[in-house]
């Protein structure tokens, strides 16, 4: 097992207050790892840390570094673009972008300038049925992605991401308006996906991460209290909040 | 003390509310009646398609200044609208929050400056350093196109700048987050979605440019002549009016209200296609 992200001593700041205090985390390739906490927490904060979506804020500063792969994302010499095509991401409202199925789908490979019509095609094939969304759209993918049901239009963007090829799929709270088979199917996704991804996905809800996740890590106003095996934190955790948490006494 | 109870305030409001319909109501007719009349005594095609206009001969051809405004039009749109939309652009999607709040205003603002006063500097500035460098008269409808191109920017950016502003931002980010450069989520993600408002922008525009009538009077020379060059001397239907109104009389008076009316139509089915347009954009979301 590898370490995909070192994450050393990282801090970030909105507008001079502290959002995420002090981070230090490694975060294990080809696993999921799991984030709760209530929120506030920083827990989509460090998220879209971990592919620099936070810079589209103006107003924030960060310190410390988070290395990929050994090499320090927050590097000035680092091609952002290029970083988000590495790490991928779902959204908690899944919006498709306002185009058909099939082109939500090799938005992101186009970019990265596949061009041949077969080659498409067949990541289109390929991604869809990884989302496990392919047998219900396969008939119609010249409909519009807007057009989809809410746990459809989830899929596709997971579908969408999966066709970049990431590294990395970073997942913030994507199942949070869905319905239990909707949820069911994305999380059946990911326990598949893991074998070739690492995969970081934040929740509210803490059974999911007791259910897909093999690490959690619990975040409190802006600081991880604790990380650890999923079944370790869900039954012996080491800190109080954590247990307090998990026990749903606050948050 | 009441002095007017409730049911009056609602009929004086009524009788206001009325009398600003009426207005546009009689104008149409009143044009119409003048107009309508003489275009199917003199002919349809006639009136349109001949390039004679002399009226003490009683020849009332309009092509001219219908190929004029098309022109004068279309040079507004080439200089105008490319920049009004990468102004536009710029200041939704690069420039910072604070300055975009300054900005607009500060360009819609430019729509209050009277149009003599851009006929002014058209006269005094444009027409002379055409004349200089490219040759010709210098009132032209290189001069027209120009300042009309700068008129009609306030309605280009301010439109496009609130269509753009309307694209969800989660469309942004999913781009972005696809791997997108911010100008690849520009031209792929965030003009597509506003298209709609963009093109509406400029077709309101290009509205105001058909009608302006002041300062193309000014600056594009007003000869009667179908143009060859952009360097000509031109004469739009606003113009044409404009100028021979105050001696016009009978028949002439009436070829007068005709290109009234055909400029009217001509505005009309331009603001429907734009309110069309603006209409697609909004059902969309």
């Amino acid at each position: 097992m590898s370490t995909k992200f070192n994450i050393h001593n990282f801090n970030f700041y909105f507008n001079g207050s502290p959002v995420l205090k002090d981070l230090n985390l490694d975060v294990t390739s080809n696993e999921i790892l799991g984030v709760i906490g209530p929120a506030g927490s920083g827990k989509t904060t460090f998220l879209r840390s971990l592919n620099r979506m936070n810079e589209l804020e103006a107003g924030i500063r960060t310190e410390g570094e988070i290395l990929m792969d050994g090499q320090n994302i927050y590097d000035p010499e680092v091609d952002v673009a290029g970083l988000r095509k590495r790490v991928g991401m779902v959204f908690a409202m899944p919006v498709p972008l306002p185009m058909s199925i099939y082109e939500n789908v090799v938005y992101g490979p186009r970019l990265s300038g596949i061009s041949s019509k077969s080659r498409l095609d067949e990541l289109v094939e390929k991604s869809l049925k990884e989302a496990f969304i392919w047998d219900e759209v396969r008939d119609r993918l010249k409909l519009s992605g807007l057009r989809l049901s809410g746990g459809q239009q989830q899929r596709l963007c997971l579908a969408r991401v999966l066709a970049m090829k990431p590294e990395v799929i970073l997942l913030d709270e994507p199942c949070s308006g869905l319905d239990p088979i909707s949820t069911a199917k994305i999380e059946d996704a990911l326990t598949v996906l893991k074998k070739e991804y690492t995969i970081i996905l934040v929740t509210n809800n803490t059974k999911q991460a007791a259910r897909v996740a093999d690490k959690t890590a619990f975040f409190l106003m802006g600081e991880m209290i604790e990380v650890g095996l999923t079944r370790q934190i869900f039954t012996a955790p080491a800190k109080k909040e954590t247990h307090d948490y998990i026990t749903g006494r606050f948050g | 003390m009441k002095l007017v109870g409730e049911k009056g305030v609602r009929r004086i409001l009524m009788t206001v509310a009325f009398s600003a319909i009426s207005a546009l109501l009689l104008i149409t007719l009143f044009i119409i009646n003048e107009g309508l009349p003489f275009i199917f005594r003199y002919g349809l095609k006639d009136f349109l398609l001949s390039s004679d206009w002399n009226p003490a001969a009683g020849k009332f051809g309009i092509f001219p200044m219908i190929t004029a405004s098309l022109w004068v039009t279309f040079g507004a749109m080439i200089t105008g609208a490319p920049l009004g939309v990468a102004v536009a652009i710029f200041l939704s999607e690069y420039a910072p929050r604070p300055m975009m709040k300054v900005v607009k205003p500060t360009i819609e603002l430019l729509a209050a400056i009277p149009s003599v006063v851009y006929g002014f500097i058209g006269v005094m500035v444009l027409a002379p350093f055409i004349r200089s460098y490219f040759g010709g008269p210098g009132l032209s409808l290189l001069a027209g196109s120009i300042i009309l191109g700068i008129m009609i920017l306030p309605t280009v950016i301010s439109i496009s700048i609130d269509s753009i502003m309307a694209v969800p931002r989660s469309y942004r980010e999913g781009s972005l987050a696809l791997g997108a450069t911010t100008w690849q989520t520009i031209h792929m993600i965030t003009i597509k979605a506003s298209k709609s408002g963009i093109i509406a922008s400029i077709i309101l525009g290009l509205g105001r440019a058909v009608g302006e009538t002041m300062a193309v009077i000014m600056v594009a020379g007003n000869s009667v002549n179908i143009p060859h060059s952009a360097l000509d001397s031109v004469r739009t239907l606003t113009a044409n009016i404009a100028l021979e109104m105050s001696y016009a009389t009978g028949m002439h008076r009436q070829a007068l209200f005709a290109t009234g009316v055909v400029l009217f139509v001509g505005i009309i089915i331009l603001n429907s296609i734009a309110s069309v347009a603006l209409r697609k954009r909004t059902s969309k979301r």
